[in-house]
């Protein structure tokens, strides 16, 4: 296969990454890293280079819309990035002293048993009739999004409880080299009972600056190839645009089903890459 | 004491923020679009092998050598300064978060995004 194929195989692969990964909040890394290295053979650090790219592109690409749109909440993000930067310093720092296959295998399962959870249906505006929580109420994160019926308030609940599985997202991800848009989505939907999108919206908003903050590393270590990393990123960022455009009008329990379906591939690669010990 | 920022405030913040990160992804991949042509009609009949790990010659691993590359009209370097830009938008991002909050007059949102911006640099710089 010539360079031309390759680029344009990679690229169609790239846009349903970007497409499912900006729906869901996840990030494109969990189609890109596997394509590339189980389909073209490619070196693993060649494949977590463009897999980084394709997760700085996902969340770029839809950020825009996500947030002119109203389904970013600005301020939860915010705050939460403080929490999931420190834990990812903190995680990367660690990486030498961790068993990471045994830590891999354990955050499969967990993931696997969320995803099931996932799928339970939840009252998704359960929250506006209650009481404001007082700290939230305090850091302002109470908000609306946009529904077809509207603009739909909400309010956040248990903060502290978010921002620690925040931290642990951002240990994960810098212990683990993985995108950490699960625990994300997984903290703001179960633990702070955000509405779904706005959980999947902010997620992808986050998951972008999370990216960034290692981008350098794996460029000066000579990570990001720019044959590789061309066709990931103009797939990633048609897709999520793509993507970005459909989150409105989607029904939240099938974009909960898609979630669901997604990390449990998600779980399963990684119990896979722990247990054969390729990560 | 800052008063309750106005759901029209907080529209405001979010079509502004909006409009930044489009332009800037679009700059972004337009300069790697122009670079991945100019890397296919050179190398488009090629066939690739990333089986090996040999790392990328140091001129695409730093800020001044893909530069120098980019302008001197090579498609990788053309390619690796689009990434560098696309790098650059959710630190961008960030950093325009912090001044909508300030136009806001949200003292506890600008110190949490300089907190988050100082971090990113931090571990930028690593």
């Amino acid at each position: 296969m010539n360079t031309l194929a390759f680029s344009a195989t990679i690229a169609a692969a790239s846009f349903c990454a970007g497409f499912l990964g900006s729906l869901t909040g996840l990030g494109g890394g969990f189609i890109v890293t596997p394509v590339l290295t189980l389909v073209f053979a490619a070196d693993i650090r060649y494949a977590i280079g463009a897999s980084l790219i394709s997760i700085i592109a996902t969340s770029s690409g839809a950020a825009a819309a996500y947030v002119k749109e109203g389904f970013t909440n600005l301020r939860v993000g915010m705050l939460l990035e403080i929490a999931t930067v420190v834990g990812a310093l903190l995680g990367a720092s660690l990486v030498a002293v961790f068993p990471t296959r045994v830590i891999t295998v354990i955050f499969g399962l967990v993931l696997l048993v969320s995803a099931y959870l996932t799928t339970r249906p939840r009252a998704e505006h359960l929250t506006a009739g209650l009481p404001p929580d007082p700290l939230a109420a305090r850091l302002r994160l109470d908000s609306e999004y946009p529904t077809p019926e509207g603009p739909q308030r909400y309010r956040v609940r248990n903060v502290p409880g978010g921002f620690a599985l925040m931290w642990l997202a951002g240990v994960l991800s810098g212990l683990l080299g993985i995108g950490s848009g699960a625990v994300k989505v997984l903290a703001m939907d179960r633990v702070m009972y955000l509405p779904f999108k706005v959980s999947t919206a902010t997620s992808n908003f986050m998951i972008g600056v999370t990216a960034a903050a290692s981008a350098g590393i794996y460029l000066r270590h000579g990570y990001v190839d720019p044959g590789l990393a061309m066709p990931v990123m103009l797939g990633v960022l048609a897709g999520s645009m793509v993507g970005a455009r459909l989150l409105f009008g989607a029904r939240t329990a099938r974009l909960r089903l898609l979630f669901a379906v997604v990390i449990a591939l998600i779980a399963l690669e990684m119990i896979y890459h722990g247990a054969v010990g390729r990560s | 004491m800052a008063t309750q920022p106005t759901p029209e405030q907080d529209a405001r913040v979010q079509q502004a923020v909006g409009n930044l990160l489009r332009a800037g992804v679009l700059l972004a991949a337009s300069v790697v679009l122009a670079g991945g042509v100019v890397f296919l009609l050179r190398h488009g009949g090629s066939v690739p092998d990333y089986r090996v790990f040999r790392g990328e010659p140091m001129d695409l691993r730093s800020f001044g050598g893909i530069v120098r590359d980019a302008f001197s009209g090579s498609g990788r370097g053309l390619i690796q300064l689009g990434l560098l830009l696309l790098v650059a938008t959710p630190v961008a991002r960030v950093a325009f978060t912090a001044v909508a909050f300030a136009f806001e007059r949200d003292r506890t949102y600008v110190l949490i995004a300089l907190l988050v911006l100082s971090l990113l640099f931090k571990s930028l710089a690593g």
